[in-house]
Parts: structure tokens; sequence; C-alpha cells
């Protein structure tokens, strides 16, 4: 079989890169990681005429070869290294009709890298409305290229795209801009210390500190005869470097574009003046983030409540056909429970990401940004750290990563910090079955309801927490406070559904695979714990309990039995242990023990308490009805009332449990000091407020 | 007194003369910040920071302290 042919799409952000792979690809995608680093790894297979396979992969998206961030990292040591897997035979540049002049700079860059290179000109359906007319044969022959005038959006242009993937052998490999011209005497010596390689690589090794068949900088460095520069002179031959491109660029659509600006029309300029207008635009955000968050608690029950009865009825079912022993009991009360817990999620999630990817794909994340910033500075934050707060209102782990793109080191901290102080959909079903459980379900107004409205004031206490331990950071933190911000402005477009849908799709999958695991070892271990007992207390249970009660008839003898057997089962025994500490809380054992398990993920108290309540229960109940019936030991009121309710909410408002958020947040600070300041603080301000509330209101 | 960026006011043109280059990202230089270039400034927040221009053709939004650095002539 013919090797398939490797080819890599680059391109500027919010050039409709991701859609040309969608549509090169369709749903033959895969999503991982790049080995060692939490760059999103994006590759699929595309089929080329007369059998011919290509494997396409999805650099992240970049300005220019000059990296700042990790993810802009990848794209130059896949692209410089001929040994890597992903080293492509054919470079396909992603360029946006409307900003060409731009998106051209990293074209011409990617053009000295001996790689045939095809640049991909996108949007084109809109070239007509924004007057823009192009010299496709000129543009072709002063770029050295192939240009292909696409419209991922319409699905034109692709038929062309792939048959130039497959003939890709007939490309050019001439690079169309000398960049060495800036410092002539620099150049030849570096080709001099090294006449067997491309110039252009040797300089981005140089100025990017990335590694390449074996030369890094230190070797070019310790090379005979020749010496590298100074940093800071390096950094004004970059500045040289981009302006020597610009020149060619503006030469070259001077000769090949014409805008007629007349024709443009004006919708970008009138929905600015709206949205990010000094009054409009924010009473619209406000109103968005509300709509969004009513949309979660409102219509996600729905479903949720299905899939929790469904999960009630499975278990049931199971135990009726199976014959009856340790392993029907380890399934029915310990896997599908657990398996119930992470389904739950589905529904919120995808809401969440459904809603987030539409506010970037719109390009209204970008005006967030530019409203948000000067408030956010006040607390020491940026206004690129608004994307990393909302996305962590899904996940902490990519909210820790969107904060890649802020470029000063102390607002990237602070952000990385603070985010897990957002209400991510872990702590959803946390806060939703406890505020069914203590707030009456009653309406105010018409739609709002005291529960949704409870939920909403959660979702505030976590960004007022967030800003408020923000602006203490950035009182206490020294470290030089340069302020490089810089945000692209992309324009206004209609979301594309199949783009909307692949990410929502990746994103849940990648969340439930990434927690499901956790969760489902956990309610196994809790299963068995809770199974058996290091006593006779718990092998006995039945004569004990038999002989204690025998003249009390009233009482069910099978549930005293079963809840004699689990408060003296191994985890009963953990729970007691425990329990002074969270005695004052307003917790008994059962909920210590749901604490402890959760400690390794938020979500797993949920689907602890299940497993607690499941076990020896006969009856087909679901766990809201459990809880709900759960009583206090000392004062017979009912166990959830307000106090603990308020209590528990609180804890997990502000306790930092997720093993795998501290694992990202040590990955991306490069060390253990900031995630353990992050873990001690937060569980340390969470155990204080759930403390005093609960003396308050008890 | 030179004229900077961060003097222009709403839907006003200049034209870019020069700047420290230490003190600009060169980030700002690739989106098309440089001398010669045209920008207009689009909307401002409140505040005026951040500015909302458009660039020789890229629309990006800046913080007042780097439009300082950046010297214009008004058109």
């Amino acid at each position: 079989m013919a090797k398939h042919i490797n080819v890599s799409l680059i391109g500027n952000p919010n050039t409709g890169k991701t859609s040309v792979f969608n549509l090169l690809t369709g749903l033959n995608q895969q999503v991982g990681n790049y080995p060692g680093i939490t760059v999103e790894r994006k590759a699929g297979i595309c089929k080329l005429p007369r059998g011919v396979k290509a494997h396409i992969l999805d650099l992240p998206g970049t300005y220019s070869l000059n990296a700042s961030s990790l993810d802009e990292n990848v794209v130059i040591e896949v692209l410089l290294n001929k040994k890597d897997k992903d080293y492509p035979d054919v470079a396909v540049v992603v360029s946006d009709v409307e900003n060409l002049k731009r998106n051209l700079l990293l074209f011409t860059q990617i053009k000295d890298l001996d790689i045939p290179t095809i640049l991909v000109i996108n949007m084109a359906d809109r070239m007509k409305r924004k007057g823009i007319s192009l010299d496709i044969p000129a543009l072709e022959k002063t770029l050295k290229t192939k240009v292909v005038l696409m419209s991922a959006r319409k699905k034109q242009g692709i038929d062309e795209l792939k048959q130039l993937i497959a003939e890709y052998k007939k490309l050019s490999v001439e690079p169309c801009v000398n960049a060495s011209v800036i410092d002539k005497e620099y150049f030849e010596g570096l080709q001099r210390a090294f006449p067997n390689q491309s110039l252009y690589k040797l300089w981005l090794v140089i100025t990017q500190d990335v590694n390449f068949a074996n030369i890094n900088r230190n070797t070019i460095a310790d090379a005979s005869e020749f010496h590298t520069k100074k940093k800071s002179d390096l950094k004004r031959l970059q500045q040289k470097e981009t302006i020597k491109r610009y020149q060619f660029i503006n030469e070259t659509l001077k000769q090949t574009q014409t805008v007629d600006i007349g024709s443009a029309s004006g919708l970008r300029a009138k929905l600015d003046q709206l949205l990010v207008h000094k009054v409009w635009g924010y009473l619209i955000f406000f109103a968005i983030l509300l709509f969004i968050f009513q949309a979660i608690y409102d219509w996600s029950t729905y479903p949720m409540d299905l899939i929790d009865e469904g999960f009630a009825w499975l278990s049931e079912s199971v135990k009726m056909y199976l014959p009856s022993g340790a392993l029907t009991n380890l399934i029915t009360e310990g896997i599908i429970p657990g398996l119930g817990g992470i389904v739950i999620f589905i529904p919120q999630i995808a809401f969440l990401f459904l809603f987030i990817s539409i506010l970037e794909e719109s390009g209204y994340m970008s005006r967030v940004v530019f409203l948000m910033d000067r408030l956010m500075r006040r607390f020491g934050l940026s206004g690129k750290s608004i994307v990393p707060l909302i996305s962590g209102t899904a996940c902490a782990i990519p909210a820790v990563m969107a904060t890649r793109n802020i470029e000063n080191w102390k607002e990237r901290l602070i952000t990385i910090l603070v985010v897990p102080f957002t209400t991510c959909s872990a702590r959803l079903p946390v806060y939703l079955i406890i505020i069914s459980l203590v707030i009456p379900n009653e309406r105010v107004a018409w739609i709002f309801g005291y529960q949704s409205l409870s939920l909403m004031l959660l979702y505030l206490l976590g960004f007022v927490t967030a800003l408020g331990s923000s602006w203490l950071l950035s009182k206490f933190l020294k470290m030089p406070n340069k302020s490089f911000f810089v945000v692209e402005m992309p324009n206004y477009k209609w979301p594309l559904f199949k783009n909307v849908a692949i990410n929502v799709i990746e994103k849940t999958k990648a969340f439930i695979a990434g927690a499901g695991k956790i969760i489902l070892a956990i309610s196994i271990v809790l299963w068995v714990l809770a199974s058996y007992g290091p006593n006779d207390q718990f092998s006995k249970a039945e004569a004990i309990v038999t002989s204690q009660q025998a003249q009390n008839l009233d009482l069910d003898l099978e549930q005293a039995i079963a809840s004699h057997k689990l408060e003296h089962s191994y985890i009963g025994y953990m729970g007691k242990a425990i329990e002074p500490l969270v005695a004052p809380l307003g917790y008994d054992w059962k909920i210590g023990i749901a604490l402890i398990s959760s400690f390794a993920a938020r979500e797993v108290f949920v689907g602890t308490l299940a497993t607690i309540y499941s076990v020896g229960s006969e009856e087909e109940e679901t766990i809201k009805n459990r809880m709900a019936a759960e009583i206090n030991p000392i004062s017979g009121a009912p166990l959830f009332n307000l106090a603990t309710g308020v209590s528990l909410l609180l804890f997990y408002a502000f306790a930092m449990q997720c093993m795998s958020t501290i694992a990202i947040v040590k990955k991306e600070t490069n060390g253990w000091r900031w995630p353990l300041i992050q873990l001690f603080f937060m569980s340390g301000l969470a155990y204080t407020t759930a403390l005093i509330a609960y003396q308050i209101l008890k | 007194m030179k004229t900077t960026l961060a003097e222009l006011k709403r839907g006003q043109s200049a034209v870019i003369t020069m700047f420290e280059t230490d003190k600009i990202p060169l980030k700002l230089l690739e989106m098309g910040c440089l001398p010669g270039n045209e920008v207009t400034l689009l909307q401002v927040a409140p505040f005026s920071c951040p500015m909302y221009l458009n660039i020789n053709g890229s629309h990006l939004a800046i913080r007042k302290e780097v439009a300082k650095q950046i010297e214009i002539e008004l058109i």
C-alpha cells in the first residue's frame, strides 16, 4: 500500500482553518495531546483522488513562526524536524481573504522551509460583498506556489485542494522572500558554518530555542568561526525580518489585489457600535450570561431526570436477571450507580460547551475581552482572563490551558490560580442535588425560580471569589508587570453548525473519558469498602440487630441490618474517624466519606452517596429521594436542611477537589509550588466559610 | 511634543511614523503595526483603554500604555 501523504494545516487564528480541517476529514478525526505536553493535537484522514490517502494534521493557530507560547512551539517543532512522524510532505497555509496581508506573513515564512506549500484563500464567498478582487495567476507567480480560492462555509474549492495535495511533488520549494538580506554578513557566516542546512531553519533554531536534527542553539553558538548574537540584537533582527516580509507582501498585493471600499458592507462596524458600546455592550454581555445559566439549569433538568431514573431502573433490572452474589452486587450497587454519576453530566457539559463554542466561533468572545480588559486589570487580571474564567464554568482543565495566550506572566499566573473558583460542571451535580433538597421549588416573577436563582448566586459567588483572590494575589506577588496586550478582533460570522457540533462532541467525550475513569474506579473501591467490614459487628450484623430489636416490631428489620452493616464496614469506620472534623460543619459520617472520596474529583460526591445509600437498599429509588429521607440521628429532623445544605454548597464552591486540575496547574507552572499553595488556600477557605455558615444557620 | 497613538480620537486616522522597538511586542509588528502603515481608531472601551484599531487592514485591540509608545502623524 502506498504511504499516506502527510499534510500540515497551518494558519492564523480566525481564518477558518478548523472548518477546512473538518471539511477535509469529516468525522474521521482523532483528538489527543502531543507527547509530553498538554497541547491539543488534532489529526484526521482524508481520501484523495485515485485511492490515495492523506494524513491531515491541524496545527495550532499562529500569527508567525516567532513562537511566544507552547502551542506555537509545536508548530515550529513539527515543521523543523524531518524525523518527526508528523513532518509534512506538504504544508497547506490557510488564509482569510479579508486579512490576506497579515496572513501572508506566516505564508512567506513557511515558504522558506523547503516544504512544498499550498496557499488556501478561505472565505472567498465574501469577496464580492467586501469589494475584493484578486489576480490569482499573478499571485501564484510572485508567491511561487499554487493558490486555491475556497469557501469552507459553502464547501467550494475542496476538490481543487485535494487535487493539489495529491500532486504535491509538482510544487515549488523555492522561497519567495530572501530574508537573509537583513544582515548579509551574519547569514553568510551562518551558512558557512552549516553548509548543508537550510538557512531559515538555522535562523529559527537560533531565535526560537527549538531543536532539530541534533542542532540546537548551543551547538550553533559553539561552531567555529561563527558567533551568534545577543538577545536584544536578535530581536531587532526579527523585527527587521518582519518589516522586510511586509514590504514584499505590500508590493505583491499592490499588483494582484484590488479593494473597492465603496462596495464593502459595514456590518462589522454596525455590530461593534452596539456590542462594544459603553453601556449596551455590558448589558448585552450580562444578558447573554444570564440566558446561558438559565438554560443550563432549566433545560438540562429534563434529560438529567430521565438519565437518573434510567439508571435506577437499570440497576433493578440487572438485579432481577443476574443470579444474586457478590459480583451482581458489585455491578448493581457499585458500577451502575457510579456510571450513572458520570452520564448524568452529559446534558450540562454539552450545553456549556455549546454556548462557549458559539461565542468563540461568532467572534463575540474577542469583544468580551475588549470590554472587560480595563475592569479585569483592576483585579490584576487581563481582559484575556475572561475566556478562561468563562471556560472554567465548563471545566478548569481546558480553562487553565486557555490562559496560554495571556502574554504577561503575572496576569497569566493569577488567572491560573483563581480559575478553579469558577463553578465548573463537576460542581453542578452537587449543587443541583443539594439545591433541590433544601431550596423550595417556587417561582418569583414569571420565569426565575428560587432554585435557579440560587444556582446563579453560586456562579456569582465563584466569580466574585475568583476576582477577590486575584486582587489579593496581585498585591502580594512581586513580578515585573509589562503589559503586552494584543487581541485580534475577528469578523463576525454565523457559527458553522458542523464546527460547533464536532467541538461539543469532542470536548464532552474527552471530559467523560477523563473524569469517567476516576469516578468508576472510586465507585468500585467504595463499594468494596462499604461491603466488607473488619470485625464481627459487620459479619454478624443480622444476629446482633435481630436480638437488639426483638421487641420493637415496627422497625424495618432489613433496613436496620443494612445500616448497622454500613456503620461497621471499612468505610463506616473511616467516616467515623473524620466525623469530629466535619461535625462542626453539620455533616455526618456518610457525608464525611463523600468528602474524602471527592478530593480526587468533586463530581464523585453524588456517586459516592449513591453507592453508600444503595448498598443494602432493596427498592427502586433515586439518589435524591434517598437523601431527602436521611434523618439526623440526634435531632430527628431531615439531615439535609438549610444549614447543612448551605454549608455543603459553600464547601464545594471553594474547595480544590480535583486531581486533574492540580496536575495541569503543576504542568503549566512548572512545579509543585503553585498547585500546593492553591490547594491549601482553597481548602482552608472552604472549611472556614462552611463552618461559619453552619454555625450561624443551625 | 510628538503625537502618539494614545491621543487619537474615535474615527480619526493617522500614519505610524516610528516607535521604540524594544517597548513594542513583536506580535504587534507581525499584525502589521509598522512605520508607514495607516491606523484608524474604531472604538474605545470606558476610560479609553483598551483601544480598538484598524492597523493596515488588521482589526486589533491594544492597551493605552503600548499605544503611547507609537508615534503617529495625523492625516
